[in-house]
């Protein structure tokens, strides 16, 4: 076994070893520590909880990617996964941990007074969870086979062992503890190489600042602009001004994954986990600075990764990589197939250009840009190493998040609170630990045969939490006299005015060829992308919430005074957590 | 009652406030008025870029500390009015 493959193992089931000494030291008792951990979690905890749970697979591997090969256009991801979290401190998060219940449909269920509207959201909540650990399976499978060289299918069999352990033993307690330890994994992984790399290329090592300064190389150039002048140069787009579809696409963007992160349910779960209204508002405030850590580092990994990778290429105008001399990471890729070199002059040289019909470098995969960036910089094994277990702690602690979210609402909304009322603690909890390992084999399935749409499943799940979800909490804590009807018929055309709308350019549940206007650009209602359109889906929950109010009358008395109640600060550790 | 109402009022206020903020800087600046602040250079940062990647995160990082700290007070006063 080579030195790379044996730091790699100690990497990566040293820190599963850690998991599981948490989980068997937090197992759950009680409904409580199932579902909200006692309520007894620390705001600083929480955060760094919460920024696990946040911080995927996607944020980890594939965001600085995106940013790379996006540039200024990127900048949608950076504002709209962090400014979602100024909505949750100061539009939901205080109230809901105030009304002090377990879950979210609980939550609209009590304020909309309907068992409907339980279930509406219910089902919106299983769509947005199970489609967004599609995406963490796969990652899961993805770090495996390429880090440890174990099957794919292998690598998630024991991705789902291990979450099935903690998450199940657990509950929201093993889940919080572990979440710790998997943020602290996640956070040295990604800014280590990234410290390295930016001290390689400008001498400062504080990767923000990085970005921002010369190059290291004695020239005086600046970093950012050395790269827009060599990515325009081969005829690509501008590095610091490339636009992503236009001004108003992109404010439609930024917006509805800024309102869809404040609506995702596993994100919002975690406030009821706290035992004061204070203490909801400065978790959201320490969970945005743990996130903020990597989310204000992926812009420099990007575009510095961007920059090895076009300096490696073509060192020199004109004097480009001579393909039989290629590194060993760009054969390693290679064998993936997600970097794909075709020599089509037949020159021997690699050309990399924006021009489709001279450009060499057929396929440069957006993923491999975190994972890779560490052997391009050639940066020591131990370091390639951990970017595998921070890899693997990202999208475990997002499974494990999303799969509470997905069994709390099964065991407690529709048995507990719809099916059987009368289930005791015991056995809800019970029920609760067996519905988890259902959704355990269930995404587990989805992961080793991924269904068609798994590709457009990200921007469904914030399509829907943004369409559905977020108007229905706001308006049932900023407006007294919202009503159930006028609510229920909000999320109804929110989500199907979003759906609508991405299935129609994208296919029927994303089958090719069902798409009945085309993904066609020309197509699109003012240039907006099928992605960037929760926003439009959460006016029209808004516009229909408020028609239907006008036309039917205002909520009861009894809910009014509800309202009220969550709106004040006073009395805030409440009856639920002592259940 | 009437406690509950202007503590209400002061936080809406509040939240107008803080939102307007995290408006400007995220889409003000980061989005709509790009171009012009691209003119203007911190270091090897265009401006508008720089809010868009690096400066609007930090504001609303800070944006949230703001609020609850003001919050908290707002909480004691009520608290201690009741």
């Amino acid at each position: 076994m080579d030195q790379l493959k044996l730091y790699t193992y100690i990497a990566v089931f040293g820190s599963f070893g850690v998991y599981f000494a948490i989980a068997w030291w937090a197992r759950a008792s009680s409904t409580s520590d199932f579902y909200v951990a006692g309520g007894g979690v620390t705001p600083l905890q929480n955060g760094m909880a919460i920024g696990a749970d946040w911080m995927s697979a996607a944020s980890f591997i594939s965001m600085a990617g995106l940013i790379a090969f996006l540039g200024y256009g990127g900048s949608v991801f950076l504002m709209g996964w962090t400014g979602g979290y100024v909505l949750l401190a100061m539009l939901l998060a205080p109230y809901m941990r105030k009304h002090g219940k377990f879950t979210v449909p609980e939550f609209i269920s009590d304020r909309y007074y309907s068992k409907t509207a339980r279930i509406v959201a219910v089902v919106c909540l299983i769509i947005a969870s199970l489609t967004y650990i599609i995406g963490q399976m796969k990652g899961v499978g993805v770090a495996f086979s390429r880090f440890l060289e174990v099957d794919y299918d292998l690598g998630l069999y024991i991705g789902m062992g291990v979450v099935w352990v903690y998450a199940v033993l657990g509950g929201m307690k093993g889940i919080t503890y572990t979440q710790i330890a998997q943020y602290c994994v996640l956070i040295f992984a990604y800014t280590i190489p990234a410290v390295f790399i930016s001290l390689q290329l400008t001498g400062n090592p504080i990767p923000q600042i990085g970005l921002g300064s010369t190059l290291a190389d004695g020239s005086g150039v600046y970093l950012l602009d050395k790269l827009d002048m060599v990515v325009t140069d081969l005829g690509f787009k501008e590095y610091t001004t490339d636009n992503l579809g236009g001004t108003l696409n992109m404010f439609a963007y930024t917006m509805s994954l800024m309102i869809g992160t404040a609506g995702l349910p596993h994100v919002i779960m975690r406030f009821f986990t706290v035992p004061t209204v204070q203490a909801a508002r400065s978790s959201a405030g320490y969970a945005l600075v743990f996130i903020a850590i990597l989310y204000t580092v992926a812009p420099a990994v990007g575009a510095m990764a961007r920059f090895n990778l076009m300096n490696t290429i073509e060192p020199a105008p004109g004097e480009n990589l001579v393909y039989a001399e290629r590194p060993q990471w760009f054969k390693d890729w290679e064998k993936t197939g997600l970097l794909k070199f075709e020599d089509k002059n037949g020159d021997g040289k690699v050309q990399y250009v924006a021009d489709a019909a001279t450009n060499e470098m057929v396929k440069v995969d957006r993923d491999i840009m975190v994972l890779a960036n560490p052997a391009i910089a050639n940066l020591p094994n131990w370091v390639i190493a951990l970017v595998a277990a921070g890899g693997l702690a990202a999208a475990l602690s997002t499974a494990a998040g999303l799969l509470l979210a997905i069994s709390s609402s099964i065991s407690h909304d529709l048995m507990k609170g719809v099916l059987t009322p009368d289930l005791s603690d015991k056995n809800e909890l019970l029920a609760g630990r067996i519905v988890m390992t259902i959704a355990i084999m269930v995404s587990g399935y989805l992961g080793l045969n991924p269904p068609g749409f798994a590709a457009g499943t990200v921007a469904l799940a914030f399509g829907l939490a943004a369409s559905s979800i977020f108007p229905a909490l706001m308006m049932g804590i900023f407006s007294r006299t919202m009503s159930g009807p006028a609510a229920i018929a909000g999320m109804c055309s929110g989500i199907g005015v979003t759906m609508l709308y991405v299935f129609q350019h994208k296919g029927i549940m994303f089958i090719p060829g069902t798409s009945f206007l085309g993904g066609m650009e020309p197509n699109w209602f003012l240039g907006i992308s099928p992605n960037a359109f929760g926003v439009v889906g959460a006016l029209v929950n808004f516009g229909v919430a408020f028609l239907v109010l006008k036309a039917t009358g205002p909520a009861p008395a009894e809910i009014q005074d509800l309202v009220d109640n969550m709106r004040s600060p006073i009395g805030s550790t409440s009856e639920a957590h002592s259940h | 009652m009437e406690e509950k109402q202007t503590y209400w009022q002061e936080n809406l206020r509040l939240i107008f406030t803080c939102l307007v903020i995290w408006f400007v800087v995220s889409f003000g600046f980061g989005l709509l008025l790009v171009e012009p602040l691209n003119a203007i250079r911190i270091g090897g940062y265009k401006l508008g870029f720089w809010f868009a990647q690096q400066g609007s995160i930090y504001t609303f990082v800070a944006l949230i500390f703001w609020y609850t700290a003001k919050m908290n007070k707002l909480d004691k006063k009520y608290e201690d009015k009741e």
